[in-house]
């Protein structure tokens, strides 16, 4: 399992790009962090979940 | 410009900071990107605790649309932001260092503008924006903190307000869900909410105080 923003989800052995694909998030308005590091924007589709890691999408709106 | 010493300004704040918690603040350098509803509040807070340095970046020149939640003065409509804010900032603490830049920050000149901070404040409008800035200090810049905002829009509870930390050096205001597009827009008090929870959260980094 994978902790999504504090949810397990059963995406381990996805990329994150599958699974960021597979939601609704805005991949223009998203900063991703794996087990505490940045996922760079590059590596999404290289970037292989496992079992255990932690996810965290911070997914931005507008205003400031 | 006041007539009181630079050593006299320095001896009010010790007496409020202490000798070693002000240090700390005056060696510092902290970078706006963005000098809007947050960006403005968020200099003026860092100005007041007596940060040596501020960079502060913006494109934009001050509109009358923007004096609702904005600190420019209506004098002021039609000046470039980085301008009015560094002299409404030398009004309040003559004796601050400060560095404008009148330019859009993009994905390849955010290094050269940015080396210099200790911490960045994100503090822009737009969500894409945002993403691209936190995205390129984190992958950039990694040794600089980076406080960045998202959910600050509408009428709701200013209790929904808060401060997380997301990684070692990324920390996020805001309640995270009240866009402006779909909200009554921004309203100035929860605006400067936010932008109080970011120049707190930059005070705290700079004591030395990393936890929320």
């Amino acid at each position: 399992m994978v902790i999504v923003n504090g949810e397990e989800l059963d995406i381990a052995g996805k990329t994150v790009a599958e699974y960021l694909a597979a939601t609704n998030y805005d991949p223009k308005r998203i900063a991703v962090e794996r087990n505490g590091d940045i996922v760079l924007k590059s590596q999404y589709g290289e970037t292989i979940l496992k079992d255990g890691d932690t996810l965290e999408v911070v997914s931005f709106v507008g205003g400031g | 410009m006041s007539r009181l010493s630079r050593k006299e300004w320095m001896d009010a704040l010790v007496a409020r900071h202490g000798a070693e918690l002000q240090e700390k603040f005056t060696q510092a350098t902290v970078a706006v990107c963005g000098l809007g509803g947050l960006g403005s509040n968020i200099a003026i807070a860092l100005a007041r605790a007596g940060v040596g340095r501020l960079i502060l970046i913006d494109f934009d020149c001050v509109d009358i649309t923007n004096l609702h939640r904005q600190q420019y003065k209506a004098d002021q409509i039609g000046l470039c932001k980085t301008e009015a804010l560094r002299d409404n900032l030398l009004e309040i603490s003559p004796f601050i260092k400060i560095e404008t830049v009148t330019a859009k920050i993009t994905e390849e000149n955010l290094v050269e503008l940015l080396k210099d901070a200790t911490v960045v404040c994100e503090a822009f409008d737009h969500a894409e924006m945002k993403a691209m800035l936190v995205n390129g200090v984190l992958e950039k810049l990694p040794g600089c903190y980076l406080v960045a905002a998202s959910g600050m829009a509408g009428m709701d509870t200013p209790n929904a307000i808060r401060t997380r930390k997301i990684m070692k050096h990324f920390y996020l205001c805001g309640d995270e869900v009240s866009d402006v597009s779909d909200m009554i827009g921004l309203v100035a008090p929860r605006v400067m909410l936010c932008a109080a929870h970011q120049a707190h959260t930059v005070l705290r980094i700079l004591a030395g105080e990393y936890e929320v």
